[in-house]
């Protein structure tokens, strides 16, 4: 194995505040709940600390959002796109920062934030600019009219690219929003309260409160929310659905998954393992339409196996902010637990554990890419998304038999496909129950593709045409 | 072609005289009458005064008012059963009151029918819909009179409607796809695509509108794919299961679709909390509390909820109906040699 020299990415272009407000009618203004501090989860280092936002402060900001949503809905949309496309531009120009701060809150390496999260950003709000007076043709009828004020709640593991699929759909229909960012990585939102400044955005327009998930309550329960936008666990999913039962809400959640990631015995292999490798551990493996379940043909299984092992001892795994890191930090002491604890339950259920030999750091919260062999249908390894560097490899014998294991879930987020034979893969991308599928590529992303789930993955689906629906009144 | 002619399908004159009649002790309604008369010229020249008589003596064969689940008819497994009334409160027929044990039985018949319909070409679901809506021309008489009997103003059309919103949708079960769906340009050598996929099963609580707000739920949801189960009109069931009768003889596989008649109180919730159920169609609950509890009991298992609305049924419907049934998959194909 070639040795690296390290290179690490220089954390100065980041200028950390050492307390941080919520954002709220285009101000920086204190909460009233107790702050709580954001760390490096690679370090553990405390990075700022930040204002909890209680339920009447949400109320603030949700009233904000309504004052401003009379202008922002009659603005004609060419003006609205003209801010959108504004806030494209101010990512791009400060987007080695905004990656900076990105992997410090988060953990993810430094070659992911840089690469993929933040070109995919600015990509969202270019896209999203550019519906915004064109509405009028998006299949929703003539002159499709926003919802209101939009509440969104957003997860910890792509903070800056959820808070994008979120706020650059809602504004270019002429929503108004209150976002709250996970509690683990708030700074990046922040720093995009400062960008919609620059960018001149109307006050109110977009609001950012902070805090746990009282204060996410306190935004999609708030009676003046039009709208409810999650991403995030399906519990929580289940508790906000139930919770905007009978309230006229729009809602869209985009939860869980446990995608089956389906290797046919023809598939190019060597495409095949980093496919793999890239569906469960791209982002730690915090990824809700992760590959986390391998399934495997029989006949290949043994050759595959090696095959992957052999490129896990490859990965590299440590400091998120070093160009060369592959495996980043897992976000939090908390995802950590469990992470171990499923991981326990594998073994303890009969599973086969292994993971390459890797020195982690002594500080911070590391999980080594680890893959499960033996595997049953019935393990919660199997069942249970697990949101971390954990792959459930199983095998199949038929297509018909994949096909029918990779649906035996009640998630239907995502699915990859390999095989070299054409046909094959329009007849399983058929037949799996997910909302988006991958044929020979996998985790690809874009704001012009719609996202979302079937089944208990949630409902609505984020980009493309479709993904406008969420923020219409039709 | 699969939607073949079947043997012993209804024929409108046959109607009238299946169905019960003054001999269950009440009185003829204008509009039953003129039906007789009218059937009766058919039967033969002459024939009215002596049908007319030879009717007034006999004692009506009546029809038993069952379920259907799983393209057969059973009563009810609980034994129930609950009095119906015309709109003015005479004894019609006693109809079935399904149980919670039904409803599953529904819901089992419609999973097992989705591979297979959900699998049909959008040619062939078109083809069976247009087929639906053939026969229930064909029986517009027997309609019209029993949808006259629940207090329908102008009941033939109505009939007339129902079967025109039939034939649009029949028409649309292959061009959703390229309305719902997309191929997408995106930002790298990749074939992208994103088409409508039905959602699953459906538990469907239909409107208080025997037949064509019943028509104008049913068939968005199955045209795409869907199966469902549906809670017929609390009030006015009888045409709910004449209508069965009209899909069990339309080449419709069995188990699209399911009809319970009952108590809406007591299925919609144990339908929207059915863990196999992956959408509900709330239409038809007019209880504000009722619905919002069934919405909570949907959210156990995220099932896809269409909240209850009181559409105007002669409006053009739209596509809203057909795509809150509807996922989007998108797949990915990379492009290269």
């Amino acid at each position: 194995m070639f040795e690296y020299a390290p290179a690490p990415e220089s954390r100065d272009v980041v200028d950390l505040q050492p307390s941080y407000g919520l954002f709220i009618d285009g101000e920086f203004t204190d909460g009233s709940g107790a702050p709580f501090k954001t760390i490096n989860p690679a370090t553990e280092e405390t990075l700022a600390e930040v204002a909890t936002a209680s339920e009447a402060d949400v109320d603030r900001a949700v009233r904000a959002a309504r004052r401003a949503f009379g202008t922002w809905s009659a603005m004609p949309g060419s003006e609205r796109a003209k801010y959108l496309f504004r806030i494209a531009r101010i990512i791009q120009e400060r987007s080695r920062e905004l990656a900076v701060l990105e992997t410090l809150d988060n953990g993810k390496p430094i070659r992911e934030a840089r690469d993929v999260d933040l070109p995919l950003v600015a990509a969202h709000f270019f896209y999203h600019a550019g519906w915004a007076d064109k509405l009028d043709h998006a299949g929703y009828g003539p002159d499709p009219r926003p919802l209101g004020v939009a509440g969104q709640v957003i997860p910890w593991n792509f903070p800056l690219l959820m808070l994008s699929w979120k706020i650059a759909p809602a504004l270019a229909c002429g929503n108004t929003v209150v976002l709250k960012p996970a509690e683990t990585t708030p700074l990046t939102a922040l720093l995009f309260a400062e960008i919609c400044r620059q960018a001149e955005l109307p006050p109110g327009v977009v609001n950012i409160v902070t805090g746990a998930g009282e204060t996410g309550a306190a935004v999609v329960n708030h009676p003046d929310v039009d709208k409810v936008a999650f991403t995030g666990s399906t519990e929580v999913g289940r508790l906000i659905a139930r919770g905007v039962a009978g309230s006229g809400k729009k809602v869209t959640l985009e939860l869980g998954g446990k995608a089956a990631n389906i290797i046919f015995d023809d598939a190019a292999i060597d495409q095949a393992v980093e496919g793999v490798v890239d569906g469960i551990f791209f982002n730690q493996g915090h990824v809700c339409c992760a590959g986390s379940r391998l399934l495997v043909q029989e006949s290949i299984a043994d050759e595959l196996l090696e095959a992957l092992k052999r490129r896990l001892s490859r990965l590299r795994i440590g400091d998120p902010l070093d160009k060369n890191t592959d495996i980043g930090a897992i976000n939090s002491a908390e995802q950590l637990a469990r992470v171990r604890e499923l991981s326990a339950v594998g073994e303890a259920e009969g599973a086969e554990r292994w993971s390459p030999a890797c020195e982690l750091p002594d500080r911070g919260f590391w999980f080594p890419p680890t893959i499960f062999t033996n595997v049953a249908q019935s393990h919660r390894i199997a069942r249970d998304e697990v949101f971390g560097p954990v792959l459930a490899m199983l095998t199949f014998r038929t297509p018909a038999e994949a096909v029918e294991k990779a649906n035996n879930t009640p998630y239907g987020l995502s699915a990859g496909v390999w095989t070299e034979k054409g046909s094959r893969i329009l007849w399983m991308a058929e037949r799996l129950r997910a909302g988006v599928v991958w044929a020979n590529t996998f985790n690809k992303f874009d704001p012009a593709s719609p996202f979302g789930g079937y089944k208990e993955s949630g409902y609505g689906r984020e980009g493309g045409r479709h993904g406008l629906e969420a923020y219409l009144d039709v | 072609m699969t939607d073949a002619e079947q043997p012993g399908t209804a024929r409108a004159d046959e109607a009238p005289s299946g169905r019960r009649s003054s001999a269950q002790g009440r009185a003829e309604k204008p509009g039953a009458g003129k039906r007789r008369i009218e059937d009766a010229g058919k039967a033969g020249p002459g024939g009215r005064s002596q049908e007319s008589a030879r009717l007034a003596a006999r004692l009506a064969v009546r029809k038993t008012y069952k379920l259907y689940i799983g393209g057969a008819f059973p009563r009810s497994e609980s034994g129930r059963s609950y009095a119906v009334a015309s709109s003015e409160g005479e004894f019609l027929a006693n109809a079935s009151k399904a149980s919670r044990k039904d409803a599953r039985d529904a819901v089992v018949a419609a999973r097992k029918a989705f591979g297979g319909w959900s699998g049909a070409t959008a040619y062939n679901r078109g083809q069976i819909l247009y087929r639906i809506a053939e026969m229930l021309e064909s029986r517009r008489a027997q309609f019209a009179a029993e949808l006259a009997d629940t207090g329908a103003e102008r009941p033939g059309e109505v009939v007339d409607a129902a079967v025109d919103r039939l034939v649009w949708y029949a028409g649309w079960s292959d061009k959703i796809a390229s309305v719902a769906g997309a191929a997408n340009p995106v930002a790298g050598p990749y074939l992208n695509l994103s088409s409508p996929e039905p959602t699953g099963v459906v538990a469907v609580v239909a409107p208080d509108e025997p037949l064509l707000g019943l028509v104008s739920v049913i068939a968005p949801v199955i045209v795409t794919g869907n199966t469902c189960v549906v809670v017929a009109s609390e009030r006015a069931p009888l045409p709910s299961i004449t209508l069965a009768e009209v899909l069990a003889t339309s080449d419709l596989p069995g188990g699209v679709v399911n009809v319970l008649t009952g108590s809406v109180k007591e299925l919609a919730p144990w339908l929207a909390a059915h863990m196999d159920v992956n959408a509900v169609d709330l239409t038809g609950v007019a209880d504000a509390d009722l619905a919002a509890e069934c919405e909570r009991a949907a959210a156990e298992n995220l099932k896809r909820v269409l909240r209850p609305s009181v559409p105007d049924w002669s409006a053009d419907p739209g596509v809203r109906r057909m795509t809150a049934f509807l996922e989007t998959k998108t797949v990915w194909h990379p492009t290269g040699v």
